[in-house]
């Protein structure tokens, strides 16, 4: 049986690269352990955030699957920083579990190309240096010249609560640990993560009455714009920990694995354990936590912000002192889980390995965090593997178009130390790349790479150049622009739609997402100037077989820190952490006396 | 393959010893060919005879400092000559005749120090002050540089934007979780952070130490500019004549006074009309030189000084008369009188131009980056939008970087993380 290309993992990452692949013509094969699994939230069960919302959107504006899922599933809407510029607002929504992946199923279901193979695989195949295909554990072989392994903590897992230690990635379903050994004999870089998950609640057990209640948003904005609201919206709830919480937490920390030394990975710092925030973080006395359904049809709460795993009765007593938990029943008790994961500095900017080509790695595997940067990753991997295998042209955003090539910039080039998650601090050109601005900057980009189906093509083309027509309606004039009369006179949307009817007759988005960019217009300007400054000045080639060792100059430490990344540019090298200065001139150095030669 | 380079690192000959210094792979190789003899012990000094086509050069004390345990983290010979003329250039032709070997650019056993990485930028600019040093005071300024002054200052600043821009980021990535405040002091903490980034760019500039305190000698025709000149430079310079306009030219004399560089600037005698062209376009210089000049000698009449704080009224051939009421400083360059009263004014009016003792003394390119950085921080305190404060601040860091090392998206997390219980 062959493929162009083969999927290992029905997670985020592994759908929708399966689909981008697909999306580009490449025949391609989803290989899952479990086909009822394929787009299961492992973790909580929300969409987006803060960065995070930032990403949805542009694998939307790419027609990627998140969004669209995300729309179908949401049980409750809330845009974040609302009272901040709209460049740092991140839309996030609450998801039934059960919709969303009936949703990407669905998805998935109805692409064309695309086939879903269950089995697990043992081994992937390898001929003359390069990926061939797959072994999956009942013996088959499937060829293709192209895998993006996304298998997200499935690679030789463990899981903890208190003292028991169980191999595996979800609860009940196993690890898949020949892989991770496989991986391990052909020397790629492996190396451990942990991450945990809190308890899950019976929502029928928790006093609702005594707390604070958050209401989905009024307004109607969706994750996609090719999205709709589902009725009806759920509310959220917000409790605290209090001093008896960690009290039972402090006398139970001898049986933490975290505490232990029975982990020795390292965990998110943006995303603590309850013991960690109570250890480093004594002098608080309480945390906040959001209670947050997980379905409609399904009583099961999601208590963020107290991932786990101390043994269960002390979890159970820890609920319990919380308000509103009183009497809480305990559905499914919170875990850590050790995972192995591949140094993504041994990729390239298109996620394909370099030592071995045609093995593409997409999500968590590469040391990240979320739904949203695994969906991201998952599309540019399963682009460019459609590329290799069907000579098409590689997909490759930068870091000034889109927050996707922020993250990927950051793997490829600085690794992790912690699960990567998006924040908006990591993009530079933060101004530029906000969530009501993604189709702008991205659909074009996927058209051009024939990403983009005929449902998005639809609704883009006109949109696309309504809003370039606005544009120029917008700039003309220098001083008397509408774009400078925005900025001097704090002009609102009303007032904008009043100058010109063919402002008038713009959709709200479009209009609000121009008058944004008019706004930020200086800001952006000289992030542009940056940029250009920044090309000219570090585009200078590093060649791909530069010997750093044969550099005069370059400490052992620099050596190793260049070997891992292996910079393509000189702008790469300056964004590699820990290289001095002294490194960067002796490399520059040591590139002009090559060229000079 | 690196160029082995070689210099007299001590300074000009003729001197009790002189240090020539060898850089580079070839440096042992040089000293085992000037030497016969074996190569001494790393770090050991070790007497021994160079000599070049059997010709003995000098008796000299050597050294080894191999990589990378040296100043400039290459193999590194020293040689300790005898400091006479000759015996130098005899050694560096030697040295030049070697293969390999060629004299060094000025500057470069830094710029290979600081390739190297043994030293960062700051300090590579305070070690090229120091080697440019030949003042006591400024000795001690480029001694405060190498030894990391500007480095500890921006390890304050580092901190501070680091922790502020940590504050703002938090406020806008974790703006849901309960432990972010939103830090309302924001402007107050920037702005006094600004105001002290401005305290040190009101610190004078290295410049006036290297280049020395510019003294505009002024004055109507003949009213003995020159004498002045040549009794405080303790040499004939100037052209002295008792002709009105003799000097034409400006002539710069630079002179030490209690230790402090000042350049003495003969001006062409200012005066109202003249027919005499060349003379014209002189005393057209000498207006522009005053405006430039840190300190004027006035040697005119009070009431045609140039009107600025920074003039010493002086009357001058005191030796020809006395004149009780007269309030200007008299001195006499024909007996020396009021001279030493002279120094101490100009003294104590060039101390108060020059960076204090021991304090940081900015170039040009370390006062640009400040500069920045001050703009920067206070635009971020002076904005209402937080995401603009954040820019502001981003803005910084990068001028922080471009000062020493680097305050990158990391260690900006690193601070957020270590200041707020983050994480649902």
């Amino acid at each position: 049986m062959s493929y162009d290309v083969i999927i290992i993992g029905g997670g985020h990452a592994g759908c929708e690269a399966a689909a981008a692949a697909a999306r580009r013509g490449a025949r391609v094969a989803l290989v899952t352990m479990a086909r009822a699994t394929v787009g299961a939230m492992s973790c909580n069960p929300a969409i987006g955030g803060v960065g995070k919302g930032q990403l949805v959107r542009e694998v939307d504006a790419l027609d990627g699957l998140i969004g669209r899922a995300g729309d179908a599933a949401a049980i409750h809407y809330r845009m974040l920083n609302r009272s901040k510029g709209k460049a740092v607002q991140g839309p996030r929504i609450q998801a039934d579990r059960v919709a969303y992946r009936s949703a990407v199923q669905a998805a998935l279901a109805a692409q064309a190309n695309l086939d879903i193979v269950e089995g697990a695989v043992d081994a992937l195949r390898i001929d003359g240096g390069r990926v061939a295909g797959v072994v999956l554990g009942c013996g088959r072989a499937i060829e293709a010249p192209a895998v993006v392994i996304a298998s997200g903590t499935f690679l030789s897992a463990r899981m903890f609560c208190g003292e028991a230690v169980t191999p595996g990635g979800r609860v009940g379903e196993p690890a898949a640990s020949a892989l991770g050994q496989q991986l391990r004999v052909l020397d790629l870089p492996v190396a451990r993560l942990k991450t945990g998950t809190p308890p899950r609640l019976d929502g029928r057990t928790i006093d609702w009455s005594r707390l604070d209640v958050q209401s989905s948003d009024e307004d109607d904005w969706t994750l996609s714009p090719l999205g709709h609201r589902v009725p009806p919206q759920l509310h959220c709830a917000i409790t605290r920990t209090n001093r008896a919480t960690h009290d039972v937490i402090r006398a139970s920390l001898d049986r933490s694995p975290l505490f232990t030394g029975a982990i020795e990975a390292s965990g998110p710092r943006y995303c603590p354990s309850i013991e960690d925030k109570v250890v480093r973080f004594g002098d608080r006395d309480g945390h906040q936590i959001f209670l947050e359904p997980e379905a409609r049809a399904d009583p099961l709460i999601y208590p963020n912000g107290i991932s786990t795993s101390l043994p269960v009765e002390a979890q159970l007593a820890m609920l319990r002192t919380i308000e509103g938990l009183e009497s809480v029943v305990i559905a499914q008790a919170g875990y850590a889980v050790e995972y192995d994961y591949l140094d993504p500095r041994a990729l390239d900017h298109a996620l394909e390995s370099r030592a071995l080509p045609g093995l593409f790695l997409a999500g968590q595997v590469n040391g990240t965090t979320g739904y949203e940067e695994a969906a991201a990753q998952g599309l540019v991997a399963g682009a460019n593997a459609a590329a290799v295998a069907c000579g098409l042209p590689r997909l490759r955003l930068d870091r000034d178009t889109s927050y996707i090539g922020v993250m990927i910039d950051d793997l490829v080039l600085q690794g992790v130390t912690e699960p990567y998650r998006m924040l908006t601090a990591r993009a530079e050109h933060r101004l530029h790349l906000r969530a009501d601005n993604a189709e702008t900057r991205l659909t074009g980009i996927g058209v051009a790479h024939g990403l983009i189906g005929d449902e998005r093509r639809v609704h883009w083309d006109p949109r696309e150049s309504a809003r370039v027509q606005a544009e120029a309606v917008m700039a003309f004039g220098g001083d008397r622009s509408i774009v400078a009369r925005i900025r001097r006179e704090s002009l609102e949307a009303p007032d904008v739609r009043a100058l010109d009817p063919l402002l008038a007759a713009l959709p709200v988005t479009t209009l609000d997402e121009l008058i944004e960019d008019a706004r930020y217009a200086p800001y952006v300007d000289r992030q542009r100037a940056e940029v250009q400054a920044r090309r000219a000045a570090s585009g200078v080639l590093i060649r791909g077989d530069l010997d750093y060792r044969a550099i005069a100059g370059l400490s052992a430490e620099m050596v190793q820190r260049l070997d891992a990344a292996r910079p393509a540019t000189m702008g790469d090298a300056e964004r590699i952490p820990g290289i001095t200065p002294a490194a960067l001139s002796a490399l520059l150095v040591h590139n002009r006396v090559g060229a000079l030669r | 393959m690196t160029d082995t380079i070689f210099a007299l690192s001590s300074g000009n000959p003729p001197a009790a010893i002189a240090v020539v210094r060898i850089c580079g792979p070839a440096a042992d190789g040089a000293l085992a060919a000037l030497t016969t003899t074996d190569l001494p012990e790393p770090r050991h000094a070790a007497l021994r005879t160079l000599r070049s086509n059997a010709a003995v050069l000098d008796s000299a004390l050597v050294l080894r400092f191999p990589e990378p345990n040296s100043a400039t983290g290459e193999d590194l010979v020293e040689l300790h000559l005898h400091g006479g003329r000759a015996t130098v250039a005899a050694v560096c032709d030697a040295l030049a005749a070697l293969p390999g070997l060629r004299p060094a650019e000025p500057g470069e056993f830094t710029r290979r120090a600081f390739e190297n990485g043994r030293i960062d930028l700051s300090e590579a600019e305070g070690l090229s002050d120091l080697l440019r040093a030949e003042t006591e005071g400024q000795r001690r300024a480029a001694m405060a540089m190498a030894s990391g002054g500007l480095a500890v200052l921006v390890d304050q600043l580092r901190g501070e934007i680091l922790n502020a821009s940590a504050r703002v980021e938090a406020a806008i990535d974790f703006d849901d979780e309960d432990d972010v405040s939103p830090w309302p002091e924001r402007a107050a903490v920037l702005l006094m952070l600004a105001d002290r980034v401005a305290e040190q760019l009101a610190n004078p500039p290295a410049e006036r130490l290297h280049d020395g305190i510019r003294i505009a000698v002024a004055g109507p025709p003949n009213a003995g500019k020159s004498s002045l000149i040549n009794i405080l430079g303790s040499r004939e310079v100037a052209i002295v004549s008792p002709i009105a306009g003799t000097t034409r030219d400006l002539i710069e004399v630079p002179v030490q006074l209690r230790g402090l560089p000042l350049i003495l600037i003969d001006t062409a005698g200012l005066r109202d009309a003249t027919d005499d062209q060349i003379e014209a376009i002189g005393i057209i210089r000498a207006e522009t030189v005053i405006d430039g000049a840190d300190i004027v000698l006035w040697l005119g009449l009070p009431d045609q000084a140039p009107e600025r704080a920074d003039v010493i009224a002086i009357r001058t051939k005191a030796d020809l008369g006395d004149a009780p009421d007269d309030p200007r400083l008299a001195v006499s360059a024909v007996t020396g009188d009021g001279i030493a009263a002279l120094i101490n004014r100009i003294a104590a009016m060039a101390r108060s131009l020059l960076p204090p003792p021991d304090a940081l003394a900015l170039n040009r390119r370390q006062r640009a980056c400040l500069c920045d950085i001050e703009a920067e921080c206070r635009a971020a305190g002076g904005t209402g939008d937080l995401l603009l404060a954040a820019e502001h601040l981003r803005h910084a860091r990068h001028a922080l970087d471009r000062l020493t090392g680097r305050a990158g998206v990391e260690d900006m997390l690193d601070a957020l993380f270590g200041t707020f219980c983050i994480g649902k």
